[in-house]
């Protein structure tokens, strides 16, 4: 094998790509012995541009909020703080909403760090592992007395994004290109993800839902997640939370779990 | 058994044939309606759940080119007003400005 | 528009063993264009995707390149194993993309010369490296890898630049012939790319293609290019398919095509995305040069007609 320095040339090429404070690396050069600083900037600016896009498209009800320029600047610093560490670009930006929410300039925006948790949600369900949802003929099954250690296995699309905020309507109102309504920020809002199919759904869970949903979702028996769901939310209905959990395809099969 | 299953098995029954029954009410669709049902959902994108909450946005494709667009460099904090922030409020009146504050 | 479409995953066909792909000319396949596409009907085209957009486990961009596939030959061309790069392969993304050539049966596997991944950065743009004993041994044995692992030969293309290394010891043209002769790789020669490297380093494109190994290639490229400058206000051009062809690059094809025959042929454009009617023209107009030097036993006939 052949020795390693001959091979350095991308640990001196890719620091400055993120990093326009910096010269163009001194191992690269124009044509002739020409200036490579406009030339290196064009690999900058390619790594800069395609990110930048690449979050603008994961999450584009942030940008529609923010307007593009606020939303480029954001972004920039994210990308420079935290580039990609998959070559799987649908995979980026997860941490981007914690980033969102640390953000000095979004900070009279608390509700954006949980639009773009939805979008993040949105974007996983999409390429989530197809699988075909539960259905309701199973739990016919279920002898009445077992119902309460019934356990569901969650679709891999679904998720719950839970917000203090409006977080859901403004998601929805702005994925759109229809003229955004005057929207209060202020009523709390749960959110379902799921793609039982085609089409990634975004639904409003009721008071209790998502407690109920998080629990079922992560293993707990179903009597536990009911109780659960009534602690939080006295008046918590079961019957349309389990409905409307299964239209949503957020599962895929049940099982009993230990008596 | 846990202080807080506080759900009776009658009670999970109850709403257990409940849920199921909502499913059977749905259910007696023909072949054809069913189709109908799932074309005109799809006319409309994502359908039903909640009016109008996304916009079939795939999310970001790899590049193999290079871009013609500049924009690498700014380094400044932005808040400009751009996008639809202005109509989303907290209450106090106060207006998603993106002014530092 | 959606790209949910209205097949699923149980009316699926097996896929078809992989049709030979002549001298024709493909697009590169863009979602918002696949219900334009499937209302055209089978074309004679083929179509070519980006293979990490179509490494998530399911979903619809799998339904859409399914129905694709269903009635055309497919290329997949990979942009991101990082080739050029001296770092080891991805295991995992050479089992993705080993994955996804078994799934779809390509007609055409295409990879960069190129990186875009450092340490734990991908930085999602085709890097350069430069020219020398050490780099051709590093890409020779990356190569030998993605092909041992996909059980076919892979296409590798040559790159556009916009700089040069101090280091270099040997001429892009000699590198590539080397890596041909040593992995028996084939070539994915994009001609956009000779004429922005030609340009953008003051050598010309004619002898380029002199040095090219020709009769490696088994695809070429073809794509738009925007203009800037350098530091010394000379033309530097970017590589930026986002428009059509220049009429600079379809003469070059049409030489490329005279000396090789006629081979599958992409028109790449990946930015500003025309309609689709657009594409399928832009397609059209390389059909016709790939047509003028089909060998005459074969279009005889046709042109006689």
């Amino acid at each position: 094998m052949l020795p390693e320095q001959d091979l350095c040339f991308a640990a001196a090429f890719a620091p400055a790509l993120l990093d326009p404070t910096r010269l163009a690396p001194s191992i690269v050069t124009g044509p002739n012995g020409k200036a490579a600083g406009k030339r290196y900037d064009v690999y900058r600016n390619n790594v800069t541009v395609s990110l930048i896009d690449a979050l603008a498209a994961i999450y584009p009800a942030v940008q529609r909020i923010t307007g593009p320029d606020f939303f480029r600047a954001m972004a920039r610093f994210h990308i420079r703080q935290t580039p990609p560490a998959s070559s799987l670009l649908f995979d980026y930006g997860r941490d981007f909403p914690e980033f969102i929410a640390a953000y000095e300039y979004a900070r009279p925006h608390p509700w954006l760090a949980d639009v773009a948790r939805i979008e993040r949600a949105w974007l996983d369900a999409y390429h989530a592992r197809d699988a075909a949802p539960l259905v309701p003929a199973r739990l016919a099954a279920v002898a009445p007395d077992r119902l309460g250690d019934l356990v569901f296995t969650p679709h891999p699309a679904a998720a719950v994004v839970r917000s203090p905020f409006s977080a859901m309507t403004i998601f929805a109102a702005n994925r759109e290109t229809t003229p955004v309504e005057r929207i209060d920020a202020s009523t709390p809002e749960d959110a379902l993800i799921t793609r039982a199919e085609f089409d990634v759904v975004v639904r409003h869970l009721p008071p209790g839902g998502a407690v109920f949903a998080i629990h079922l979702m992560s293993g707990r028996p179903l009597g536990e997640a009911a109780a659960s769901a009534l602690e939080a939310s006295p008046d918590f209905d079961i019957a349309s939370n389990i409905a409307g959990l299964i239209e949503a395809g957020a599962f895929t099969s049940i099982s009993l779990g230990e008596a | 058994m846990s202080a807080k299953l506080a759900v009776t098995t009658l009670v999970l029954a109850g709403a257990m044939s409940t849920a199921l029954a909502t499913f059977a009410a749905a259910s007696p669709l023909t072949k054809a309606e069913a189709d109908a049902a799932v074309a005109a959902k799809k006319e409309k994108c994502f359908g039903v759940a909640l009016k109008g909450q996304n916009d079939c946005a795939a999310g970001p494709g790899t590049t193999c080119q290079g871009t013609s667009t500049t924009d690498f460099q700014g380094n400044a904090w932005k808040f400009v007003q751009g996008g639809t922030c202005a109509s989303i409020e907290l209450p106090g009146g106060k207006k998603g400005s993106l002014k530092p504050v | 528009m959606t790209t949910a479409i209205g097949l699923g995953p149980s009316t699926l066909t097996p896929l078809r063993f992989p049709p030979p792909v002549g001298g024709v000319a493909g697009t590169s396949f863009k979602h918002e264009h696949l219900n334009a596409i499937l209302a055209d009907g089978p074309q004679a085209g083929f179509f070519e995707v980006h293979a990490e957009n179509y490494m998530g486990a399911g979903g619809p961009p799998h339904r859409a390149l399914e129905a694709i596939r269903r009635d055309h030959p497919l290329s997949l061309h990979g942009v991101c194993m990082s080739i050029g790069g001296p770092q080891p392969l991805d295991k995992a993304h050479l089992a993705r993309f080993r994955g996804l050539v078994a799934r779809y049966q390509p007609a055409l596997v295409s990879e960069h010369l190129a990186w875009s991944t450092h340490e734990t950065s991908f930085f999602n743009d085709l890097l350069p490296l430069p020219y020398t004993e050490a780099t051709l041994a590093c890409v020779c044995d990356h190569i030998d890898q993605v092909q041992e692992a996909i059980r076919r030969p892979i296409l590798l293309e040559n790159p556009s630049a916009y700089l040069a290394f101090r280091e270099s010891s040997m001429s892009e043209t000699d590198f590539i012939r080397i890596v041909t002769e040593r992995t028996g790789c084939g070539l994915l020669l994009d001609v956009n790319n000779v004429f922005v490297s030609a340009t953008n380093h003051g050598f010309s494109a004619l002898e380029y293609l002199a040095d090219f190994p020709l009769s490696r290639v088994g695809e070429i490229h073809l794509a738009g290019h925007a203009e800037q400058s350098d530091d010394d206000g000379d033309l530097l051009l970017i590589d930026s398919h986002d428009g059509p062809v220049a009429d600079a690059v379809w003469k070059l094809f049409e030489i490329v095509v005279q000396h090789r025959g006629p081979v599958p042929t992409l028109i790449e454009w990946d930015s500003k995305i025309p309609d689709w009617l657009v594409l399928q023209a832009e397609a059209a107009a390389a059909q016709v040069i790939l047509d003028r030097y089909r060998p005459s036993m074969l279009t005889g006939d046709r042109r006689a007609a």
